[in-house]
């Protein structure tokens, strides 16, 4: 089994595997923000428990790192070692004739991504980890704030133009990403053999669905704050 | 018609090589691309210059032997032809052509358009056979039955020429849809299964060391191969492994 991660397929097959992960989690997290939209109340109370839940913050949250380290590190691997396999390019090479631009870029909406991952860290992720690991202050609440902080941080974020703009940016190299990881993930792991169309059509569904809904969301605060 | 080519000139496998234009006249659209090229070698010769080493044989889209790089596609334009099959037509008067070899660090240039290719054979060394005894005591074909579709798809894979225009079109150098075909034409038959486990391993095996990059499913290789070999060999290549592995 360990030769098998050694092999070209095997890596392969991880990185299509924690993608798998990510997908569930973007699916997961969009399903939470909705619900800033829907009842800020509700809103509020998922993200206290999601926050303050043991097995989500100490068995799922470092499995969710791993994944997203590992597949940007393992991006940046198989890129590295793809161009290297040419060593004299092309001088006419004519790659729009057989393949989509998302599958040939994957790096660069990976890049992007991987940008808006530091940037949503420091806008979100490090201020919760300084509040509750670094202050141990695990109420969810905030001086001046009735009732839980969550969805007041939330609001009060969009509402510089330039975030949201940047947002909507990333997302939509999200869903180039996912137009062709989407499928690419099911291939990957051996599975598209007769459900082609079927997975193809998820996969558009998919790519289009989950970045226009976190825009949404960016865009119906910014305008409501 | 006339055209203009700019074709890759490249002395030994040490030379650094370049790019060279050349003219050609009065070619007609129902030539084959290699007629064409044979039209420009004679003119070469003529004019006492070393005409273009290119691969060629069955010039009939069976051997795999041909392999240019035209216009930025493997095989030219066309779909479904390799390049002894694509016609002039395709062209029009007063176009510029440009001509490569296969580009590929497991294919490495010989002269010219010629790349060695002996990459595919080591890999087929490594488990693209069966060694089922055959000879003497050969079974009636019908006591083992096997499905048409089994035996269709087998046969869709068995297709591949090795021609390389796969390996030679991917962004990534990847030789997997060859792999995958050469892998699938056991994997799907009665024969193929005794090996079928060491088979798999052995074969990706030696592609990884010959130095072939790694699949993204990008799909080039399928639209580009001149036989339609399709993706699904990649993915069946891939179960198969995994099967072997665990
Ligand atoms: C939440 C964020 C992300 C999601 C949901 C995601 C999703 C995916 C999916 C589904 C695939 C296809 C996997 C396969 O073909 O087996 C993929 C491939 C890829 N991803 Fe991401 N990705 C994310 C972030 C990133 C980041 C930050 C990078 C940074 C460079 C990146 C780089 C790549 C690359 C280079 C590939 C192509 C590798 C290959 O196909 O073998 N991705 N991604
Ligand atoms: S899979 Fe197609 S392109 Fe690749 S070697 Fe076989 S025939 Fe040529
Ligand atoms: S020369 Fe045989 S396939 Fe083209």
């Amino acid at each position: 089994m360990s030769g098998f991660f050694k092999s070209s397929i095997g890596r392969k097959v991880a990185m299509a595997l924690s993608a798998f992960f990510l997908m569930f989690f973007l699916l997961q997290h969009l399903a939470i923000n909705i619900l800033s939209v829907l009842s800020p109340d509700t809103f509020n109370e998922v993200s206290h428990f999601m926050g303050t839940n043991p097995l989500v913050q100490f068995a799922l949250q470092p499995v969710l790192i791993f994944a997203v380290v590992f597949h940007f590190v393992m991006g940046f691997v198989l890129e590295l070692r793809n161009s290297k396999a040419r060593k004299v390019s092309y001088a006419k090479n004519n790659g729009a004739a057989n393949s989509s631009w998302m599958s040939r870029n994957m790096i660069w909406s990976g890049i992007t991504i991987l940008a808006f991952i530091g940037l949503h860290f420091v806008d979100f992720w490090f201020p919760e980890i300084n509040t509750k690991f670094i202050q141990g202050d695990w109420s969810g609440t905030m001086e001046g704030i009735e009732g839980f902080r969550y969805h007041e941080e939330l609001v009060h974020k969009f509402a510089n133009p330039l975030r949201v703009g940047a947002y909507a940016f990333c997302f939509v190299l999200l869903g180039l990403h996912l137009a062709h990881g989407f499928t690419s993930a099911f291939q990957s792991m051996g599975g598209t053999a007769g459900r082609k169309k079927t997975l193809q059509n998820i996969g558009k569904a998919y790519a289009i669905i989950i970045p226009a809904g976190f825009i949404f969301i960016a865009i119906y605060h910014h305008l409501n704050h | 018609m006339n055209l203009t080519l700019k074709i890759w000139r490249q002395v030994d496998a040490k030379d650094k090589g370049k790019m060279v234009d050349y003219k050609v006249t009065e070619i007609s659209g129902s030539m084959s691309f290699l007629e064409m090229m044979d039209v420009l070698n004679e003119q070469l010769v003529n004019a006492g210059e070393q005409p273009v080493a290119f691969d060629h044989d069955c010039r009939e889209g069976i051997c795999g032997m041909c392999s240019m790089y035209i216009n930025g596609e493997a095989h030219g334009p066309d779909r479904g032809v390799t390049t002894c099959q694509l016609h002039m037509r395709m062209f029009k008067d007063g176009d510029t052509i440009t001509i490569e070899p296969w580009r590929a660090g497991a294919f490495p240039v010989v002269k010219d358009l010629v790349v060695d290719r002996s990459a595919f054979d080591r890999i087929q060394h490594a488990g693209g056979y069966i060694s089922v005894n055959t000879s003497g005591n050969t079974q009636d074909a019908n006591a083992i039955p096997i499905s048409k579709q089994a035996a269709d798809t087998a046969m869709d894979a068995a297709t591949c020429i090795g021609c390389g225009a796969c390996v030679a079109t991917c962004k990534n150098s990847s030789a997997m849809l060859f792999v995958g075909a050469k892998v699938s034409q056991y994997a799907l038959l009665p024969q193929g299964q005794v090996e079928a486990a060491d088979r798999v391993r052995n074969m990706v095996a030696q592609m990884d060391l010959e130095g072939f990059g790694n699949c993204t499913n990008t799909g080039a290789c399928e639209v580009e191969c001149p036989k339609g070999i399709s993706l699904d060999n990649i993915a069946r290549m891939n179960r198969e492994l995994m099967k072997a592995s665990i």
